[in-house]
C-alpha cells in the first residue's frame, strides 16, 4: 500500500481524510486508487493534478514508479509563464 | 534520469558563451516576427470589442459593415463551435463573446476586408446593442456580499460552501499547527497587502495569418509560445480534425507567459473559412491591454511569528486572486510558493481564485508567486527588523533544504536556497555602504519550474554536421543552449548545429514554452537525441569494422574502438561515417520524445538598494544584485539575461505597472505611456552572480531560470523604500502618489 | 479616398508609393515597401520598436505619415549592414547577446547609431536617456548599454 498526501482543501472531497491508503505501483495507480476509494475526488484530479514523488514533482506522467514506502503528495497541477 | 548518464565536469562546450545562431537575423531585421508575415490575396482583419465592463448582447448588427466596398466576411460568435466544455468553453467565451460581454475590451465581432485601414472603417459601421449589467473589478469587492454574479455555477466543488459564486476555487494546504506555532513566537506580525493586475507588457503584440478552406484544412502562422497548444485549442474552437491545421510558430518578440494561450487566432481562422482568403490579424497595443492576459491582482493577508534568535514557529497566508471574467487565477501557486523558502513546523495557507469583470488572466513568470514573495518577505523583513536581526542571517537560519519538508507537503531534494543565500552575504554589494537617504532590500523567491511533453529530432547531414528540431519557441536564446549540447555530445563545433523550431506537422507534441522548461526539458531532450545518433553512428562504426557494436564508443566527434580488446582501428570522424549513410543503413536520425519528469525547483536571492525622493515620492534603484541557482548553466550570458530580465519585470512591477479601471469598470491606462514599463533611464545595471546546485533531474544538472528571478523584486524593493525612508508599503505599486501618501501619514505620526 | 503618389529614397535608393493619407509612414514601409525591420509594438510613439531616421534625424515612424516622406531620405534597419558586413553595433550586439527576442533590437539599433553620430563618447547616462524612448522588455537594458558603450569605444578608437 501507498500513502498518498492530500492537500487539505481535498479533505471536504475525501470523507475527511488528509492521508489515503492505495495499492498502486505508478502515479496512474495512485490516481486511480484514489478516485476508486473516494469518488468525490474524481472531478479534482479530472481537473489535473501533479503528483510529488519523494520530493520530485510529477505534473502529468502516469507511469512513473512508486514504491511502497515513496513520499507521495498529491499537487494541483503544474504550469507556468 | 539513471546517474550514469549525468554529466557534471570536463563540458567542452557547455558553458561557454557563442554568438547565438538567429543573431544575423535579430539584427538586421530580416527574423520573421508575426506580424511580418504576407500571403497572395491576403485579407485584413479588425475586432469589434465591447466598451462596457459587463452588459448584455442584445443585438448585433452587421449589415453596414458588409455592405462597405472591400469587405468581404463577418464573424461572429455563431461562427465558432458549439458544444464546449470546460477550458475550451471557457477560452472561446473569451475570445469571442456569447450572450453577455465580460469586460472592457471583450470580443463581440469580427470583419475582414482588403486594407486594414478598411477593415478598421468596418468595424466602426458594426452596430452592437448592449443591455447594461452592473459590474465589478475589485477582488475584494468580487467576494463580498452582495456583489454582481459574473456567472452562476462557474465554482468547482473544491470550493467550501457558504462563499460567493464569483469565488470559483479554493486551495488549502499546510502542516503543523500554527496557533501552537505563534503562541511560542516572540513577535508575531500580521498584515494585509495588495498587489494590482500587471501585464507581461512583451513588445510584441499578438499577430497571425491563417489560412482555413471549407475542407477543414488549415495553416496558421502566429507568434506564440507553443503552437501545438494553439493547434489543439483551435482545432476545437473551430471544430476542426486537429491534424488538419498546421501551425508555424512566428519569431516571437516577449511572451513571459502571456503568449500561452489563444486570443485572435482563433478569430482570423473563422474569418478565413468565411471569406476563402487567407487573413491577418494584428493587435492594436491597447487591445494588448485591454484583451489579453495579465496578472492577477491579489488581497492578502500573511502572519508569521519568529522567536528572538530568528526562528520562525509559525507562518500563515490568505490569498485572494482576481484572474478576470473565468477560472484560472493561481491561487495554489500563490499559497504554496509562499512559504516555500522556509523550513517550517507550522505552516497554513489558503487560496482563492476570484472572478470579476476584467480580462481571463494568462501566466506571468512564475505566475503567482511574486506576489506571494512580496507578502512574506516583507513581514519577514519587519519582523527582523523589529527584533535586531541581520536579514540574511535570519533567512539562513530559517532556509529550505535537501531534506526539509516544504511548506506545500514533499520533502526537498537538492536545491539551492542556502547557497545563493551564501552567496548574497559574501557579494561585495552587501557590504557595501550607502549613501545617506539610501536603503537596502533582501528578498528570497521560488519556483517549481516544469517539464511537459517533448520531442526532439536531430538529422546528421552528409558532410558531417547536424539540423536540430525542436518544438519549444525561442523567445530568449535557446537556440544558443540547444546547439552548445548537442555539440557537446556529438563532439563537433558548435557552428555546425543548425537549430529550427519546427511547425506542428514536423514533430510530435511539444508542450509550450513555459515553466522554465525550454532549456531544462528541450535541452534533455536534445542530449537524448544526440546520444540516440551517436549510437547509430557507433553501429555503422562497428559494421565497417566488424567488430559489435559496444565494442565501439564516439570520442571527440570519432567513433573508436571502446578499448584494447576491441580491435586496432583508427578513429572514424563523424562525415567520414555521414558521407556513406546512404549506402550503410540510411539516413541518421537521433529522436528522443518523452514527458520529462525531474525539473528541479529554483531559489534566488536578490539584493537591492533604493532611494526614495522625499518631495516627489519617486523610487530609485541605484544597485541591484540577482542571486540565483541555475543548476548548470549551459549558456552563461543568456542566463544572466533572464536574471536581469526578470529583476527588471519586477522592478516595473513593484514601482510602476498596474491596470487601473474607472468606476465604470474600464481600463484607463492601455497605451505604455501611461501603464509605465521599466525604460533604459530607470534602471541601474543588473549584476548577477550564477548558481550552480546540479538539478538530479537533467543530465548536465540545468534547471529552469526564466521565472524564479522576477519572485524576489517585489518585496526586495519594499524592504529597501522601508530602510531608506522609514515607511512600509503594502499595496503595489509604490507609486510616487502612494509613497508620498505615506510620507504624509509618517510626518503626521 | 484617393491615394498620394509620394516620391522619396530609403536607405539611399529611389523608392515610389501610392499611400492612403491615413497610413503612416510605419505602414507603408511594412505593408507596401515589404521593410518588416522596423516593428510596430504600440501605433503611439511610446516603444520605440519602429525607430527610422528622416532626413538623418531620429523618428518613430509610427508618428509620421506615409505622406511626409515626400522628398526625405528614409533610413531603416535594412540599410545598416553594408552588404554581408555588419555594422559595428549590430556585430556587438550579437557578441554581449544584448536581445533576447530581438523585437525592440532594429529599433535601438536605428536609435543608438543615430546616437553616436551625434555623440561619439556618450556617459552610460547619456545612452540610458537616448535610448529612453524604445522599450525593451527582455534585457533590463544592462548588455544592450554595456554593447552600446563598447561600440562607441571600438568606434572612436578605430576612426
Amino acid at each position: 500500500m501507498v500513502e498518498v498526501n492530500l492537500w487539505s482543501g481535498l479533505r471536504a472531497l475525501a470523507d475527511g481524510k488528509d492521508k489515503v491508503e492505495v495499492e498502486a505501483t505508478t502515479v496512474g495507480e495512485v490516481l486511480d486508487g484514489l478516485v476508486k476509494a473516494h469518488p468525490g475526488l474524481k472531478d479534482a484530479i479530472d481537473a489535473g493534478v501533479s503528483v510529488a514523488v519523494d520530493g520530485r514533482v510529477i505534473a502529468s506522467s502516469l507511469t512513473e514508479p512508486i514504491r511502497p514506502d515513496s513520499e507521495v503528495f498529491l499537487m494541483q497541477r503544474l504550469k507556468g509563464g | 534520469m539513471a546517474l550514469d548518464s549525468l554529466k557534471s565536469e570536463g563540458f567542452k562546450q557547455v558553458g561557454t558563451r557563442p554568438d547565438r545562431p538567429d543573431g544575423f537575423d535579430k539584427v538586421t531585421g530580416r527574423a520573421k516576427f508575426g506580424a511580418d508575415a504576407t500571403a497572395p490575396g491576403m485579407l485584413h482583419a479588425a475586432i469589434v470589442r465591447s466598451p462596457h465592463a459587463h452588459a448584455r448582447i442584445t443585438r448585433i448588427d452587421t449589415s453596414k459593415a458588409e455592405a462597405l466596398t472591400g469587405v468581404k466576411g463577418v464573424v461572429t460568435r455563431a461562427d465558432f463551435a458549439t458544444g464546449l466544455k470546460g477550458e475550451n468553453w471557457n477560452i472561446l467565451e473569451n475570445v469571442m463573446a456569447g450572450d453577455t460581454a465580460l469586460y472592457d475590451g471583450h470580443a463581440v465581432a469580427a470583419v475582414a476586408a482588403t486594407s486594414p485601414l478598411i477593415a478598421r472603417d468596418a468595424a466602426k459601421l458594426i452596430e452592437v446593442e448592449y443591455e447594461i449589467l452592473p459590474h465589478v473589478t475589485d477582488v475584494d469587492e468580487a467576494m463580498a456580499e452582495g456583489a454582481p454574479v459574473i456567472r452562476e455555477g462557474a465554482a468547482d466543488k473544491s470550493v467550501p460552501p457558504g462563499l460567493h459564486p464569483n469565488v470559483v476555487r479554493y486551495h488549502e494546504s499546510g502542516h503543523g499547527d500554527v496557533d501552537k506555532g505563534f503562541a511560542e513566537a516572540d513577535l508575531v506580525i500580521e498584515d494585509h497587502f495588495r498587489t494590482e493586475a500587471t501585464h507581461q507588457g512583451y513588445i510584441e503584440p499578438h499577430a497571425c495569418l491563417a489560412t482555413l478552406g471549407g475542407d477543414g484544412k488549415g495553416e496558421l502562422w502566429c507568434c506564440t509560445q507553443g503552437h501545438w497548444n494553439v493547434q489543439k485549442i483551435c482545432s476545437a474552437l473551430l471544430g476542426l480534425e486537429t491534424s488538419q491545421l498546421r501551425v508555424t510558430a512566428s519569431e516571437i518578440g516577449g511572451g513571459f507567459g502571456g503568449k500561452t494561450t489563444v486570443f485572435i487566432e482563433p478569430v482570423a481562422l473563422a474569418l478565413s473559412r468565411k471569406t476563402n482568403k487567407p487573413v491577418k490579424l494584428v493587435m492594436s497595443r491597447s487591445e494588448v491591454f485591454r484583451a489579453t492576459g495579465p496578472t492577477s491582482s491579489t488581497s492578502m493577508d500573511v502572519k508569521i511569528g519568529m522567536k528572538k534568535d530568528g526562528t520562525i514557529t509559525a507562518a500563515q497566508g490568505v490569498f485572494r486572486l482576481q484572474g478576470g471574467a473565468f477560472p484560472g487565477a493561481p491561487c495554489e501557486f500563490t499559497a504554496m510558493c509562499a512559504f516555500a523558502p522556509y523550513a517550517l513546523k507550522n505552516v497554513h495557507q489558503v487560496g482563492y481564485d476570484v472572478i470579476a469583470n476584467r480580462p481571463k488572466q494568462a501566466a506571468y513568470r512564475a505566475p503567482g508567486s511574486p506576489m506571494a514573495a512580496f507578502a512574506v518577505e516583507s513581514v519577514i523583513d519587519e519582523l527582523c527588523g523589529q527584533l535586531g536581526l541581520d536579514p540574511i542571517e535570519t533567512r539562513l537560519k530559517n532556509a529550505s533544504k535537501r531534506g526539509t519538508k516544504a511548506s506545500f507537503g514533499p520533502t526537498f531534494d537538492q536545491i539551492g536556497l542556502v547557497e545563493t543565500l551564501e552567496a548574497a552575504k559574501a557579494h561585495p554589494h552587501y557590504s557595501a555602504p550607502l549613501k545617506p537617504g539610501q536603503g537596502r532590500g533582501i528578498s528570497c523567491g521560488f519556483w517549481f519550474n516544469h517539464g511537459g511533453e517533448t520531442a526532439v529530432s536531430l538529422a546528421l547531414s552528409e558532410d558531417g554536421t547536424a539540423q536540430l528540431a525542436v518544438g519549444t519557441p525561442d523567445i530568449g536564446g535557446s537556440r544558443a543552449s540547444m546547439a552548445l549540447m548537442a555539440a557537446e555530445e556529438l563532439g563537433i563545433p558548435y557552428e555546425n548545429i543548425r537549430v529550427t523550431i519546427a511547425d506542428t506537422a514536423t514533430l510530435g507534441y511539444n508542450e509550450v514554452s513555459h515553466g522554465s522548461r525550454v532549456t531544462y526539458a528541450s535541452g534533455l531532450a536534445t542530449i537524448e537525441a544526440a546520444r540516440d545518433a551517436v549510437k547509430k553512428l557507433c553501429a555503422r562504426a562497428a559494421a565497417k569494422w566488424g567488430i559489435p557494436e559496444d565494442a565501439v564508443k564516439w570520442e571527440n566527434g570519432c567513433a573508436v574502438p571502446s578499448g584494447p580488446n576491441a580491435g586496432d582501428f583508427d578513429p572514424l570522424p563523424i562525415d567520414q561515417i555521414t558521407k556513406r549513410m546512404g549506402a550503410t543503413g540510411g539516413p541518421i536520425v537521433g529522436h528522443f520524445e518523452a514527458t520529462p519528469e525531474g525539473a528541479g525547483v529554483s531559489f534566488a536571492t536578490h539584493i537591492v538598494d533604493a532611494e526614495v525622493d522625499p518631495e516627489t515620492g519617486k523610487t530609485s534603484v541605484v544597485r541591484y544584485t540577482v542571486v540565483q541557482d541555475a543548476g548548470k548553466a549551459i549558456h552563461p550570458t543568456y542566463v544572466e539575461g533572464q536574471f536581469q530580465g526578470g529583476a527588471a519585470q519586477g522592478i516595473g512591477w513593484a514601482l510602476n505597472e498596474e491596470y487601473i479601471y474607472g468606476e465604470d469598470g474600464r481600463l484607463q491606462n492601455a497605451v505604455f505611456l501611461d501603464y509605465r514599463i521599466p525604460v533604459a533611464s530607470d534602471l541601474p545595471m543588473i549584476d548577477t552572480v550564477i548558481v550552480e546546485v546540479p538539478n538530479p533531474g537533467h543530465p548536465y544538472g540545468v534547471r529552469g531560470v526564466g521565472e524564479t528571478s522576477i519572485c524576489p523584486p517585489l518585496a526586495a524593493i519594499a524592504n529597501a523604500v522601508s530602510a531608506a525612508a522609514g515607511v512600509r508599503l503594502h499595496e503595489l505599486p509604490m507609486s510616487p502618489p502612494r509613497i508620498l501618501t505615506a510620507l504624509e501619514k509618517q510626518r503626521d505620526g | 479616398m484617393s491615394k498620394m503618389h509620394i516620391t522619396t529614397t530609403v536607405n539611399g535608393d529611389d523608392v515610389e508609393f501610392l499611400c492612403d493619407p491615413r497610413e503612416t509612414l510605419l505602414d507603408v514601409l511594412r505593408d507596401r515597401l515589404g521593410l518588416t525591420g522596423a516593428k510596430e509594438g504600440c501605433g503611439t510613439g511610446d516603444c520605440g520598436a519602429c525607430s527610422v531616421t528622416l532626413d538623418g534625424r531620429l523618428v518613430c515612424s509610427c508618428l509620421v505619415l506615409g505622406a511626409e516622406a515626400e522628398g526625405k531620405r528614409i533610413g531603416t534597419i535594412e540599410g545598416m549592414a553594408k552588404g554581408e558586413d555588419l555594422h559595428p553595433l549590430q556585430k556587438k550586439f550579437i557578441e554581449h547577446a544584448a536581445l533576447q527576442c530581438g523585437i525592440c533590437t532594429p529599433g535601438i539599433l536605428v536609435a543608438t547609431e543615430a546616437l553616436l553620430k551625434k555623440n561619439p563618447d556618450p556617459s552610460e547616462t547619456e545612452v540610458r536617456y537616448w535610448l529612453a524612448g524604445n522599450l525593451c522588455r527582455c534585457t533590463g537594458y544592462d548588455k544592450i548599454i554595456r554593447a552600446v558603450l563598447e561600440t562607441a569605444a571600438d568606434m572612436r578608437e578605430a576612426s
